[in-house]
């Protein structure tokens, strides 16, 4: 497999202060549930994203504790009121020691 | 082939949570302690306010696309504090729980679930006065017929 | 979903495989056109819920869009010998934007149809040194996903190649025959009673403009390969190797059959 951990972050561009923007992100994530039995019968353990985080220059505004039902390539949406331009840092924490981090701007005029 | 259910859909409106009606299936006893235990309160959550969005009909379990949107101001004074989902017949009952702040603007999320039968999903918020506020929907899952595996 | 009548349906689909083929200027004269009426193919997404349509058209929301966007990493990635896709053929690719419409084409070196997967793969193992990897190896994969999405909106073009024209002839017999303990052939489903219901699911008249499609059965990425090994296995019989006659041939096939049809780019499927 490649092994850069592939992330997608949808920022919409264009926004203007005050407006109330989607923010999407989808990583590639197997979410091994832990209930599914391998071709011998024998449970495969449970590998999964347990935490998604979003942080606007430092300051948390959204996060999901996750559960083995959220769907492989875990997707989030959720909506930020742009009040200025900043840094949004996601981060995604798992089984196994995952983490993972995506850096990207909201430009806001 | 015809399919013999039918979707029910517990709107917030008619004020049923989890009681059971003439054509409304009863959630499990379960999932009702999966759902007190989050919400917390002695009150069982109130119906309304949340809107969960899901197809009634899905053609894979495996990932089925959600939102959830409560009405709400997102002021400091009145907002969403936290969204949670739980499914009535998973192995596990939890499915996700997001954490919202007045910055968020809107009260609205969005992701993808696992559904492993047709069953009810339930969307619950509290809110920043500690109401508890609720949605559940019954979702038939299909599989698909040529088995690969 | 409209109930197609078993006989007339194969009828029509084939007179509508005949009709694109007029259309696209491609096939020899075969007298009158008797398919002057409406294409009656539709791609798997006519039959997907609006949710699974949704889902496939929104580039953000689309889980293929992980290898779409890996493959055009790939693309500009160095080798260990310093090359890259991108040196011979483009920044953006733009000299073989439409290479997933062309392909299968018939290959003089080895007298076989190569699949664009193939290509893909025989042309990193040439020239820039990497391993053989398959059709559903992971960078091939996601290669030939970002090609599929740079041929968004081609239509399919099954080149008029007399050499192939065996190949298409046997993947149509292969297409016709009955197989596995299920003993059904994959007109039978696919032809003649697409449309209709199996279990719960509609029945696609399985056609390849999605591939490589993310499929919520594999929560995956997958080649049109895989599928159609899934779709033999389903029918519990062997299936053919990768690289086999059989497989390559089916493949010809469908894409004649499909010519014309619009590429959805990376599909989302059930």
């Amino acid at each position: 497999m490649a092994t850069a951990v592939r992330a997608l972050i949808h920022v919409p561009r264009q926004v203007r202060r005050g407006d109330v923007v989607e923010i999407r992100a989808t990583i590639a994530h197997v979410m091994e549930t832990g209930h599914r039995p391998d071709s011998e019968g024998r449970r495969v353990p449970r590998d999964i994203v347990t935490r998604f985080e979003c942080q606007l220059d430092g300051t948390p505004v959204f996060a999901a504790d996750v559960y083995p039902a959220v769907a492989a390539n875990p997707y989030f949406a959720f909506a930020l009121r742009a009040e200025r331009s900043g840094t949004l840092v996601l981060t995604w924490e798992g089984d196994r020691g995952f983490r993972h981090r995506e850096t990207t701007a909201l430009e806001v005029t | 082939m015809t399919l013999r259910r039918r979707t029910l859909v517990l709107a917030g409106g008619a004020g049923l949570a989890f009681g059971v009606g003439p054509a409304r299936a009863a959630l499990s006893p379960a999932l009702v302690e999966a759902v007190q235990g989050w919400a917390g309160s002695a009150a069982p959550p109130r119906a309304g306010r949340v809107r969960l969005e899901i197809a009634p009909l899905v053609e894979n379990g495996n990932a089925v696309p959600i939102s959830i949107k409560v009405e709400s101001p997102m002021t400091a004074a009145d907002h969403v504090r936290e969204i949670a989902v739980f499914t009535e017949k998973n192995p596990q009952l939890d499915v996700v729980r997001f954490h919202l702040v007045p910055a968020n603007g809107r009260a609205e999320v969005a992701t993808r679930i696992r559904l492993a039968t047709s069953q009810h999903v339930v969307a619950l918020a509290r809110l920043s006065d500690g109401s508890v506020w609720q949605h559940a929907v019954d979702v038939l899952v299909t599989l698909a017929a040529c088995i690969e595996g | 979903m409209t109930r197609r009548a078993g006989a007339a349906g194969a009828a029509a689909l084939l007179a509508g495989v005949l009709a694109a083929c007029s259309l696209a200027g491609s096939a020899p004269a075969l007298g009158p056109a008797t398919g002057v009426g409406a294409d009656t193919r539709r791609s798997g997404f006519d039959d997907m819920s609006a949710a699974l349509q949704a889902l496939q058209r929104d580039d953000t929301q689309n889980p293929g869009m992980l290898w779409v966007h890996e493959g055009q990493a790939l693309w500009a990635r160095r080798a260990g010998n310093g090359r890259s896709c991108a040196g011979c053929h483009g920044a953006d690719g733009d000299s073989v934007a439409s290479a997933a419409a062309r392909h299968p084409v018939f290959d003089a070196e080895t007298r076989r149809p190569l699949t664009l997967a193939g290509r893909i793969d025989r042309c990193r193992q040439r020239h820039l040194g990497l391993p053989e990897e398959g059709a559903d190896g992971a960078e091939v994969l996601a290669l030939s996903a970002w090609l599929a999405h740079r041929a968004r909106g081609l239509p399919i073009e099954a080149p008029d190649d007399a050499r192939l024209a065996p190949w298409r002839e046997r993947g149509e017999t292969l297409w016709r025959r009955r197989m596995g303990q299920l003993d059904l052939a994959c007109h039978l489903c696919h032809d003649e009673r697409a449309g209709e219901r199996l279990g719960g699911a509609v029945i696609p008249q399985g056609h390849p403009t999605g591939y490589p499609a993310y499929r919520l059965e594999w929560q995956s990425l997958g080649s049109l390969q895989r599928r159609i090994r899934g779709c033999i296995v389903g029918v519990r019989a062997e299936p053919f190797a990768a690289d086999a006659d059989e497989s390559l041939a089916l493949e010809v096939w469908m894409r004649r059959r499909a010519a014309g049809m619009t590429i959805e780019g990376v599909a989302v499927r059930p």
